[in-house]
């Protein structure tokens, strides 16, 4: 049903149209450029340095040992020095700092006596994950103050201490989840603003009735307007894999043959529904905005990319049982970050396997030969 | 060997409650220039689309060189070469872009490509034009290009539909130069076309008005079927003129052609007499009478305005 020669023919005129057109060369190598940037550099989900004022009413020793060591945690920066809880209020309300600490008179002389000594902090809840965040870091500061104070002197080690150690991403680092996560959303938009076009406007065009009167067989106009995507999708994958190993210094632990060959299913999935979508329904408007619904959507916000998939309601986490992006992003993750074999992946594997199977069987169904 | 290349039998199309086309029978013989003709509308489109096998007939089948339209429509495909209305062509690609596509899809073999692409180029004088992008080509040119991505693989039919279509009068005239180049060569032209001075230069058309067919044959017998002479008046007033000849009995059908009306009579002799008292009576001078031959146009009134 393939003849090569055929199928070469609307590779490489489709290949040809993609070169000429600015607007689908930018589509699919500056936007996903500009992503990587945006998500590797501008947007870090990771919460450091955060601004902190103090307003030490005790000015001893021990409070600047305090103040000390929320500095050396290395979470918050001391910024500003308040005198008196007015310019404090006002601070916290112009953003300046997050996160205001007071240090009662008495701080001093209720620890040396050993008694309870209150402190006051003050966090800026309209953001509210970095004020949780926030919350916890000077919780764990405080506490470990004040149990050095209290054992100060003694030669006794607490019976249990906990020794906690992050593996696959030590550091924590946002970016690392986010360089392999982005693969799947920029292989998403190539799907949705690109591949979702190549049908509909040739409908658009008239240049489909012109092609179905020859003897061109579904499966090489479906395969062969694939192939100069896939090749895009590819090098986008490979430049945010490069990008992400050499500028932002995310690892790459796992197997790139392993990845590649899962990546290469998942473009096939992800290009095949833009494909059939654009089959369906074409015009070029339509298929855009269906295949940002369907695939581009789901990819950012359903895949675990953003959100942490076990910390949504139940039904969003049902949902994303049927989103591809989903098993790529957990793909991608394991190789980078675990070294994690098809053995261990094995789920989304299958998962990958199907997407690729449904997507291009999609395209093969949705596509006619007819006018209608 | 079938001598038709086309065979139309009871050939119908709807489009959810609009009917199209229906009860199409008509066949096309072998190297024949076969026109379908009728206003916007009659469905030529439509009928052209079937005959290519891009669209579903809804009823009815036609055979296209032996093969069904309906089961086996890649088969006809194979066969034919077929030109939309609309370009459909890549406008982002080359003129030598296009015609390489093309003869790639239809498989034509490398050690034939190079000496028909150079026939075609001269015979469409688009060889000149060959690196240039197909959407700045003039709309003339364009459509011979059309008409030489179709005509890559040799095909024994050859489909056009209105290829004239918003052409200017050079273009239009070059085109008909090469259609009739082609059915020199043997290849069955089916062009379907609203202008009745394309139609005269069919071997035969079929007329097509509303959706159905009302006549089968060549120009010159259609003008024959009119039976004797069309009588051509002139007269200061026409539109009065044509309001009082309309009721007047032996008056079988006005129409107005330019600055005349055409009357077919029932009885001349008789008829032209009451013509000359009717208008004298209404006080409509009479510039000018003479017996013409029907043309085409006196023959497609005829069928279309008697129409229910």
């Amino acid at each position: 049903m393939v003849n090569r020669g055929r199928l070469w023919a609307i590779a490489r005129k489709e290949a040809i149209q993609l070169r000429r057109d600015p607007r689908s060369l930018a589509l699919a190598f500056l936007l996903p450029l500009f992503l990587i940037v945006f998500f590797g550099y501008a947007i870090s989900f990771d919460v450091k340095d955060i601004r902190l004022g103090v307003l030490d009413y005790s000015q001893g020793p021990a409070s600047r040992r305090l103040v000390e060591s929320f500095q050396a945690s290395g979470y918050f920066q001391v910024t500003r020095w308040f005198a008196d809880p007015r310019e404090m209020e006002r601070a916290l309300g112009r953003g300046l700092v997050r996160l205001a600490l007071v240090i009662p008179p008495d701080f001093e002389g209720r620890l040396g006596s050993g008694r309870a000594a209150p402190l006051q902090l003050l966090l800026d809840g309209s953001d509210a994950a970095t004020a949780a965040v926030a919350q916890n870091y000077a919780e764990a500061i405080v506490a470990r103050f004040a149990a050095e104070n209290t054992l100060r002197g003694m030669e006794l080690r607490l019976p249990v201490e906990a020794e906690i150690r992050i593996w696959y991403n030590q550091t924590l680092e946002s970016r690392n989840m986010v360089v392999p996560g982005l693969v799947a959303v920029i292989m998403s938009i190539i799907a949705a603003m690109l591949t979702a076009l190549t049908i509909a406007r040739e409908w658009e065009r008239g240049t489909m009735e012109q092609l179905i009167s020859t003897p061109v067989t579904r499966t090489e106009v479906v395969l062969g307007k694939l192939l100069p995507y896939m090749a895009i999708g590819l090098a986008d994958v490979a430049a945010a894999i490069t990008a992400g190993r050499f500028v932002f210094g995310v690892p790459l632990r796992g197997d790139l043959l392993l990845l590649a060959v899962l990546t290469l299913l998942f473009l096939v999935g992800a290009l095949g529904v833009g494909m059939s979508i654009s089959a369906l329904v074409k015009s070029q408007l339509l298929a855009t905005q269906a295949a940002i619904m369907l695939t581009y959507l789901p990819a950012i916000l359903l895949s675990g990319f953003v959100f942490s998939i076990s910390t949504m309601p139940w039904v969003l986490q049902a949902i994303t049982h049927v989103v591809p992006a989903r098993y790529y992003v957990a793909v991608t993750r394991g190789i980078f970050l675990k070294a994690v074999g098809a053995g261990v992946l094995w789920v989304d594997v299958v998962a990958m396997v199907l997407f690729a199977a449904a997507g291009l069987g999609l395209a093969l169904a949705a596509f006619r030969k007819e006018l209608g | 060997m079938n001598p038709f290349a086309v065979e139309v039998s009871n050939l119908g199309r709807r489009f959810g409650p609009v009917v199209a086309v229906e009860n199409l029978n008509f066949s096309v013989e072998r190297g024949e220039l076969f026109g379908i003709v009728g206003p916007d509308g009659a469905g030529k489109t439509t009928t052209l689309r079937m005959l290519a096998g891009v669209l579903r007939p809804t009823a009815g089948d036609a055979r296209v060189c032996g093969a069904s339209v309906v089961r086996d429509p890649e088969e006809v495909k194979r066969r034919i070469g077929y030109v939309s209305q609309r370009f459909g062509l890549y406008q982002d690609l080359t003129v030598r872009e296009n015609l390489d596509f093309y003869a790639d899809l239809y498989r034509v073999p490398r050690e034939l490509r190079v000496s028909r692409m150079e026939r075609l180029y001269r015979f469409s004088g688009l060889g000149e034009f060959q690196d240039r992008l197909a959407g700045n080509l003039s709309g003339g040119m364009k459509q011979k290009l059309g008409l030489c991505c179709a005509l890559i693989h040799e095909p024994e039919v050859l489909f056009l539909d209105e290829p004239t279509f918003g052409v200017d009068p050079i273009s239009r005239r070059d085109l008909w130069i090469l259609v009739h180049e082609m059915v020199a060569r043997g290849v069955t032209v089916v062009v379907s076309t609203a202008y009745l001075d394309e139609a005269e230069r069919c071997d035969r058309i079929a007329v097509l008005d509303r959706g159905a067919l009302l006549a089968v044959d060549s120009p010159a017998r259609l003008q024959a079927s009119l039976g004797g002479k069309i009588w051509s008046v002139r007269a200061d007033d026409l539109p009065r003129a044509q309001a009082v000849l309309r009721s007047l009995p032996g008056v079988r059908r006005v129409t107005r052609f330019g600055d005349a009306l055409h009357l077919t009579l029932t009885d001349p002799q008789r008829d032209q007499r009451r013509v000359i008292d009717a208008l004298g009576r209404e006080g409509i001078a009479l510039l000018g009478a003479e017996e013409v031959e029907p043309s085409l146009e006196d023959v497609f009134m005829e069928m279309t305005q008697n129409r229910p």
